[in-house]
C-alpha cells in the first residue's frame, strides 16, 4: 500500500504579502513529495486554524515576514489547542531574529526556519518530525 | 555580484558564464563584436541627453545634478517618523521615503481587527489627516519631495498628502510627492492588494488624470520592476514587466481620450540593483532606450522630456543577506556603484540590517555616507556614462534590448499585463524563477558570500528596531479622540459622495480630497471601495 503523502498546510497569517519565501518552500516540500495546500494572502488566524482542521494535515507551516511572528504564534497555539488539534506539527519560517527562536519554542513551535535555511534541512525535520507522531 | 550561473573546469577556470537573462558572457570582446551586433552611435547611443537616451536623459549627468537620495524611513508613530524625517535632512538627504505600516497599507485603522500586532510596525500609521499634521510638521513641503510607498490605497494617500500640504498654506501647484501607486506588481509581487484588478487599474488611472490638472508637480505613479525583481524575475524580465504594467496605465487613461503625451512623462520607475554587475548597467542602459522608442511607436510621443526614463534606482534587499551581516555594507556600496555606472537620478540603498528590519537609525545614515563616498571622494561625477563605448557594454546593451523584448512578446501574446496577472501567469513565472535560483544558491551552483563559501567567521547579531506596543495604543486613542472632536456629519456626508462617485466610475480623487480634510479615516475611505469594487481573489499558481 502506498504510504500516505505528508500533508501540509502553508499560510501566511496578518497582512504582510510577502510570498516569495512560502511559493519558493512549498516548490521545494512538493519535490520532496509532500502535498501542499497553500492559503493565499492576508489570512486571520483563526481561518489558517479552520482550513488545517478541514484539511486534515499533519504540518501547519507559517511564513511571516514583518517580525509579527511572536504575537502570530502565541495565538495560533492558542486556537489550535481550543480546537483539540495540537497534534498537528507547528513550523514557522521569515525574518526571525536568533533571540525569538527560544520564545517561540516556549509556545510550542517546533520547528523554526529563518531566512535562508536550508531546503533539506526544513524537509528532513518534517519527515521526522511528523513519522515519530 | 557574480549573480550568474558559471561553468568551470577542473583547475577553477571559468568555462562559461551565463547571466540570468540567459544571455552569455564571452571572455573577451573586440571591434568585431560591434560589428556583429551592427552597432551605430547615433541610432543606439545618440549623444548623452539626446533620443534614445542610452547615455543619459541629461547632457551633462552628474555634473549638473548629484543624485537624490531617498532612503526609506517611517516608523511607529508619525511623531517618531517626523523626528526621523528631520534628522535625515540635516543629514544632506534631499527627499523623503514614506514608509507606512501595514495596516495603512493595507486600508485598515488602527483600531481593525486586522491590525492587531502590526500598529507601526514596518512604517507609520495613519489613520487620518491628523497624523500627517504631525509627521509633515516643519518640512518645506515645496522644496521637499516625497516618495509614498504604498499602492492600494496610493490615491488616498496622495489626496491626504494635498490637504496636508494645503492644510500648512501651500499651494497645491508646488507641492511634489510620488506615491508608489502601482497594483500590479502588488499582485505579483508584493502582496498588498486590496480591489480586483480593474477597478484598481481605474483608480491609478483616476490619480493620474487629476494630477494631469491639479497637481503639476507631483509624480502620480512609480512602476515597480523592483518587486518583481525581489520576488524572482530576471533584469531581462524585471524591465519587460515593468513596462507592460505601464503600458496598462497609460491605456486606462488615452482610453479617457487623453494624449500619451500629455501626461507620460510623470511617470517614474522604481527599478532594481541587484546581481551582476555588468548586467545590472546594460539593463538600465537598454531600459532608457527601449522606453523612448517605445513610447514613440506606440504612442507617437514626441516631446522629447515625456520620453525619459525617469526613477529611483534602488539597491535590493533580496541581495543583502541574514547571514554575517557586515558583508551587507560592502555589497550596499557595490550597488551603489552600479546605480551610478547606471546613471540613475535617484536612488536608495536597502540597509545592512534590511535581512531583518526596517533600518535602523545607523544604519539608514551608513547608505547616506556610502553615497556620499561615490559622488564626494572617488569621482563618479566626473564623467556621463563612462562605460560608453566598451566592446563588451554595447554589445551586452544590445542583447538586453533583445531579451526584453522577448519577454514583452509572451506577454503582448496574453492580451497584455491585466489578462497575465489576472490569469496567474506572470507570477507563475516570477515563482519559477525564484524557486530556481533559491535551488541553485542551495547546490552552490551561484556563490553568494558568507552562505554558501566563505561561511567561517563570527555571525553577528544585529541591533534592531524594537516594536514598541505603546505606538498601537496610542494610534488607538487618538483615532478615538479624533472620532469624537471632529464634524461626523460632514464626514459621512463625504464619503456618501465618495460612494457615488465610485459607482457612477467618476474619477474619485476630489471627492477623497474632501474627506481627508473632514477628517475622515484611511479605513473609512478603504470601505468605501471595498463595498462598491469587492476584493481581489489570487489565482491558484500550484
Amino acid at each position: 500500500m502506498a504510504e500516505r503523502k505528508i500533508r501540509v498546510l502553508l499560510a501566511k497569517p496578518g497582512l504582510d504579502g510577502h510570498d516569495r519565501g512560502a511559493k519558493v518552500v512549498a516548490h521545494a516540500m512538493r519535490e520532496a513529495g509532500m502535498e501542499i495546500i497553500y492559503t493565499g494572502l492576508h489570512q486571520t488566524v483563526a481561518s489558517i486554524v479552520n482550513q488545517a482542521v478541514q484539511e486534515d494535515v499533519d504540518v501547519i507551516g507559517l511564513s511571516i515576514m514583518s517580525g509579527a511572528h511572536i504575537p502570530i504564534c502565541k495565538k495560533l497555539m492558542g486556537m489550535v489547542k481550543e480546537q483539540g488539534v495540537d497534534n498537528k506539527l507547528v513550523v514557522v519560517g521569515g525574518v526571525i531574529p536568533n533571540k525569538d527562536i527560544p520564545v517561540l519554542k516556549e509556545i510550542g513551535v517546533e520547528g523554526i526556519f529563518p531566512g535562508g535555511s536550508y531546503f533539506n534541512d526544513i524537509v528532513d525535520f518534517i519527515q521526522e518530525n511528523v513519522a515519530n507522531r | 555580484m557574480g549573480v550568474a550561473t558559471y561553468i568551470k573546469d577542473e583547475k577553477d577556470a571559468i568555462k562559461e558564464v551565463i547571466l540570468q537573462s540567459g544571455i552569455k558572457v564571452k571572455p573577451v570582446y573586440t571591434p568585431d563584436d560591434l560589428e556583429r551586433i551592427g552597432f551605430d552611435y547615433k541610432e543606439d547611443l545618440g549623444d548623452t541627453g539626446e533620443f534614445p537616451f542610452t547615455r543619459s536623459i541629461h547632457p551633462q549627468g552628474f555634473r549638473s545634478r548629484n543624485w537624490t537620495t531617498r532612503q526609506y524611513t517611517g516608523f511607529g508613530t508619525p511623531e517618531e517618523t517626523n523626528e526621523r524625517f528631520k534628522l535625515m535632512i540635516s543629514h544632506g538627504q534631499t527627499g523623503l521615503n514614506v514608509a507606512f505600516d501595514l495596516p495603512t497599507q493595507m486600508g485598515y485603522d488602527s483600531d481593525d481587527e486586522m491590525s492587531e500586532g502590526e500598529v507601526g510596525r514596518v512604517g507609520m500609521a495613519v489613520d487620518s489627516l491628523k497624523d500627517f499634521e504631525i509627521a509633515f510638521k516643519d518640512i518645506q513641503l515645496n522644496r521637499i519631495g516625497s516618495g509614498l510607498t504604498i499602492n492600494a490605497v496610493a490615491s488616498v494617500m496622495l489626496a491626504m498628502y494635498q490637504s496636508v500640504a494645503e492644510g500648512f498654506g501651500y499651494n497645491k501647484t508646488e507641492i511634489s510627492a510620488t506615491p508608489q501607486n502601482d497594483i500590479l506588481k502588488e499582485i505579483v509581487g508584493r502582496g498588498a492588494w486590496i480591489y480586483p484588478v480593474e477597478p484598481a487599474v481605474r483608480m491609478i488611472g483616476d490619480t493620474i488624470e487629476y494630477a494631469m490638472k491639479e497637481l503639476p508637480r507631483c509624480n502620480p505613479v512609480s512602476v515597480c520592476g523592483y518587486h518583481i525583481r525581489e520576488s524572482g524575475c530576471t533584469p531581462a524580465q524585471e524591465i519587460s514587466y515593468a513596462f507592460m504594467i505601464a503600458f496598462a496605465y497609460i491605456d486606462n487613461v488615452v482610453a479617457r481620450g487623453y494624449k500619451a503625451e500629455d501626461f507620460v512623462g510623470r511617470f517614474s520607475f522604481n527599478l532594481n540593483i541587484f546581481g551582476n554587475l555588468w548586467e545590472t548597467v546594460a539593463k538600465f542602459r537598454s531600459a532608457r532606450k527601449l522606453w523612448a522608442k517605445l513610447l514613440r511607436e506606440r504612442y507617437d510621443v514626441q516631446n522629447k522630456k515625456a520620453l525619459f526614463l525617469r526613477g529611483i534606482f534602488g539597491g535590493g534587499g533580496s541581495g543583502m543577506t541574514k547571514q554575517q551581516p557586515e558583508n551587507n555594507i560592502v555589497r550596499g556600496a557595490y550597488y551603489a556603484l552600479a546605480a551610478a555606472l547606471s546613471g540613475a537620478q535617484t536612488t536608495a540603498l536597502c540597509s545592512f540590517d534590511e535581512a531583518y528590519t526596517i533600518p535602523t537609525e545607523r544604519a539608514a545614515l551608513l547608505s547616506l555616507r556610502t553615497f556620499q563616498v561615490l559622488m564626494d571622494e572617488i569621482g563618479l561625477r566626473d564623467t556621463v556614462d563612462p562605460l560608453a563605448g566598451s566592446y563588451f557594454m554595447e554589445t551586452l546593451t544590445k542583447e538586453m534590448e533583445e531579451k526584453i523584448l522577448e519577454e514583452m512578446e509572451k506577454v503582448e501574446k496574453m492580451g497584455g499585463m491585466m489578462e497575465a496577472v489576472a490569469s496567474g501567469y506572470v507570477q507563475r513565472e516570477v515563482g519559477r524563477q525564484a524557486y530556481e535560483f533559491e535551488r541553485k544558491l542551495q547546490s552552490g551552483e551561484i556563490t553568494k558570500v558568507g552562505v554558501n563559501k566563505y561561511t567561517e567567521g563570527v555571525d553577528m547579531e544585529v541591533e534592531l528596531h524594537e516594536y514598541n506596543d505603546e505606538w498601537a495604543q496610542l494610534q488607538i486613542d487618538r483615532l478615538k479622540e479624533l472620532k469624537r472632536e471632529r464634524d461626523n456629519r460632514a464626514v459621512s456626508e463625504s464619503l456618501k459622495a465618495l460612494e457615488r462617485a465610485a459607482k457612477e466610475k467618476k474619477n474619485v480623487m476630489p471627492y477623497l480630497v474632501t474627506c481627508c480634510k473632514s477628517y475622515a479615516t484611511v479605513g473609512e475611505m478603504a470601505n468605501v471601495f471595498r463595498d462598491v469594487f469587492g476584493e481581489y481573489r489570487e489565482p491558484s499558481i500550484f
